[in-house]
């Protein structure tokens, strides 16, 4: 069963005649059918036209079956909402109303998503009610009365240095009855910027959506240029990828493992991880001469090529930071007070996290076994596997112990190609882009799954490039899990979640 | 508690050396750019045409802004003379925006100490309060790292602390996005005079890959008065930490 959509692999393109464009009753109807069936969203989104928007939504089949599924409708200026019987598309229908003027009927929690100006010409749905600008976190948060019940705010600006966000906290004494959070602070209108690209400057603005996702979100814009323009990647550049994109993972699993020890005060780990992240960040730079891989994924390949002296460093160096992280962590393991700090905090029962499509470790700490470096694989990750991780216990200590598991996949993984790098080029040139079709590209970064959906027009330009960060999946994740817990957990949950701002505003 | 202090042992001590000793950089590390003009066909632009932010000006004398520059090196790579290299000098913050322009053929000059009462008041002591502005994440992780025990930049007596009432200056992140404009300036308006702001990263400076979206400002000069430049996308902690010792006068 296909639910009416059409199926292909992930990196792959088509043209955009061959989308099927059904009614709109038979479109969410199917929607909500193959939801049902096990089906999860990866993307919907809209692109305006004079009268309304079209709708696209991707979806992403049962683990197992490795394929996507695409169809869209054309609406006018309304379309059912679909959110209250299907939480995981509540967020992707606010956006449709806020980029194309749009509105879901019966939304349940109709607000604004990133307080930006729609796409095309007109005023937002909020502008009235604000006086006529639209200021970032001015909206009807929800609200709890009652007897002894206060708010707390906090942000856009905290306390570290951290991105900007604003967080309400309907409290009854020190225990959380809510939480709701607004973004947008960050909001620097990259999709507006994709509009007709690419230009030379695309490349860069990928690499920064999410500046400690580079490699992830790098790597799906090359491969929807890759198949845009009819060419491939080389074993040897995809292998150099991969190893990217791992290093990319173990930085950030090492460094939130650190956050996570500092917000329970335990100091040696929090110091030494704080240090070995550097250390991983420090290996990317040898590859490409920086610290967040800025220059190195460019579509047909790499920009720097991995050599011997450069590959043997780095098997030197990861095995000396396997040992450094293998000892500090296990810290962590040995010490009861720590552990009872981290067991029972912040539980995201497995059914939530599926009803709101939770991703990545946030997923996979909720037991949902999803990685689309299995489900869905793309470059090295189709002839060399990594094991996926999953955790039953859905809390703060089963988000930890899972980074930890999954940063000794990822070792073993560079380890082993680190010694193979298939020899030949690092870098096809790349063609022009192919008019009218549609790429989708999908990759699992440290956070979770990443998706970039490409629709170029008669030129070969973009008429729009939609970009799905892990955090859009996850914030309400976050919301979740302050549920009846204490006001003071809330560091601990938020580091253990560790979500991008940026990756969210885009 | 036993195997705490034997992890620790075998953790050993990893503050560097730096500024006693230099601080190594990885080889294909891209720092200040080096131009030899003599390399550089009549006319040729092709370094300039490269550069997708405008950063360098081959009308004229060769130059390069480093503040618009996310050396990329997409410039070195277009140079058909090999005229253009990035060396793995980190020493790249300025006091002022012009002075971030390299000219070829003249030695860059990064940015001196705060004068007189300034100094005094902030040479032994200096806090101060983060604002991401619009970016990408990337200039604060990396200004994150200064606080841990590799960098250490407690020992310099400078600090990122909680509250801008508690701080002497702004260090500003990202192109100043309009939703964060308003922040931007309540916090600046919160520090207590008188008070420094420092900007880090090409999109604080000018925009970094953002410039001129309608929804950035392109960066926080404009918005508040400016009394460092560190360039870079993301800079490295070097280049921060030798921005900031050099403002206060440790590194000269």
């Amino acid at each position: 069963m296909s639910f009416g959509m059409k199926t292909f692999y992930n990196g792959t393109s088509f043209l955009r005649g061959d989308i099927p464009m059904p009614d709109n009753d038979s479109f969410f109807q199917s929607v909500l059918d193959a939801i049902s069936a096990g089906w999860r969203v990866c993307s919907y989104f809209g692109v305006p036209n004079a009268e309304g928007a079209t709708l696209y939504c991707i979806m992403s089949a049962r683990a197992g079956r490795g394929v996507l599924g695409i169809s869209a409708t054309t609406v006018g200026r309304t379309f059912p909402s679909l959110a209250v019987v299907c939480p995981q598309l509540h967020l992707y229908e606010r956006e449709i109303a806020e980029q194309c003027l749009v509105r879901p009927e019966g939304h349940p929690w109709f607000k604004p998503v990133r307080f930006q100006k729609p796409l095309c010409a007109g005023d937002g749905f909020w502008s009235a009610t604000d006086g006529g600008g639209l200021l970032p976190a001015v909206m009807d948060f929800y609200r709890v009365e009652g007897d002894e019940v206060h708010e707390v705010a906090v942000g856009p600006v905290h306390a570290g240095i951290i991105e900007p966000g604003h967080f309400r906290f309907q409290c009854h004494g020190e225990e959380v009855f809510h939480l709701e959070i607004a973004l947008g602070f960050q909001h620097r209108g990259i999709e507006r910027a994709l509009i007709g690209a690419p230009t030379p400057r695309t490349m860069h603005q990928m690499e920064t959506i999410a500046g400690d996702t580079t490699v992830a979100h790098g790597q799906a814009y090359c491969m929807n240029m890759e198949s845009l323009g009819g060419i491939f990647a080389s074993p040897r550049a995809e292998t150099v990828r991969g190893i990217a994109l791992e290093l990319e993972r173990l930085a950030n699993h090492a460094g939130d493992l650190g956050a996570i020890a500092g917000d329970v005060g335990y100091l040696p780990t929090s110091s030494f991880c704080g240090r070995i992240r550097g250390d991983f960040l420090n290996m990317t730079a040898l590859l490409c001469g920086s610290r967040f891989s800025r220059g190195l994924l460019r579509p047909g390949g790499i920009g720097y090529d991995c050599d011997a002296s450069i590959a043997d460093e780095l098997y030197k160096r990861l095995q000396s930071a396997r040992e450094d992280l293998a000892g500090a962590v296990e810290l962590l393991w040995n010490t009861p007070s720590v552990m009872a700090r981290l067991e029972d905090v912040g539980i995201v029962s497995e059914k939530d996290a599926r009803e709101i499509g939770l991703v990545g470790p946030a997923a996979r700490a909720c037991g949902l076994n999803r990685d689309v470096r299995r489900d869905h694989p793309f470059g090295i990750f189709r002839m060399s596997q990594i094991p996926v991780v999953t955790a039953t216990t859905c809390d703060v200590a089963a988000r930890t112990r899972l980074r930890w598991l999954e940063a000794e996949r990822s070792m073993d993984f560079i380890d082993e190609q680190v010694r193979h790098l298939p020899r030949g080029g690092y870098r096809n040139q790349p063609k022009g882009v192919a008019s009218d079709r549609c790429a989708v590209a999908l990759t699992e970064g440290w956070r979770g799954e990443i998706c970039h959906v490409a629709l170029t027009d008669e030129r070969g330009c973009f008429e729009r490039y939609k970009i799905v960060d892990p955090s859009f999946h996850n914030w309400n994740g976050l919301g979740l899990s302050l549920r009846n817990q204490q006001i003071s957990d809330f560091p601990l949950c938020n580091k253990s979640f560790n979500l991008s701002y940026c990756g969210f505003d885009l | 508690m036993l195997k705490a202090i034997m992890a620790r042992f075998r953790q050993g001590h990893r503050t560097m050396k730096y500024p006693d000793a230099p601080q190594p950089l990885p080889p294909r590390f891209r720092g200040l750019p080096l131009m030899d003009v003599t390399r550089c066909d009549d006319g040729c632009r092709e370094c300039a045409d490269a550069c997708p932010y405008g950063a360098i000006s081959a009308s004229g004398s060769l130059t390069l802004d480093m503040g618009k520059c996310l050396f990329c090196a997409d410039c070195a790579v277009a140079c058909p003379h090999d005229a253009l290299t990035f060396s793995t000098d980190a020493r790249l913050a300025s006091r002022s925006r012009k002075g971030l322009t390299v000219v070829a053929g003249e030695q860059y000059q990064p940015g001196g100490a705060l004068e007189g009462e300034l100094l005094r008041l902030f040479g032994r002591s200096l806090k101060l309060r983060e604002v991401s502005a619009g970016g990408c994440n990337a200039c604060e992780a990396d200004t994150n790292v200064l606080s841990t025990i590799g960098w250490d930049l407690g020992r310099f007596g400078i600090q990122f602390v909680a509250s801008p009432r508690h701080a002497d200056g702004m260090f500003v992140t990202g192109p100043v996005s309009e939703n964060m404009r308003l922040a931007l300036l309540d916090t600046y308006a919160a520090i207590p005079e008188p008070k420094l702001v420092i900007v880090a990263g090409a999109c604080a400076i000018n925009g970094g890959p953002f410039k001129d979206h309608a929804e950035v400002h392109n960066g926080a000069d404009g918005c508040v008065p400016v009394d460092l430049y560190i360039p870079g996308c993301p800079p490295s902690p070097l280049t921060i930490l030798d921005g900031l010792l050099r403002l206060v006068d440790i590194v000269q």
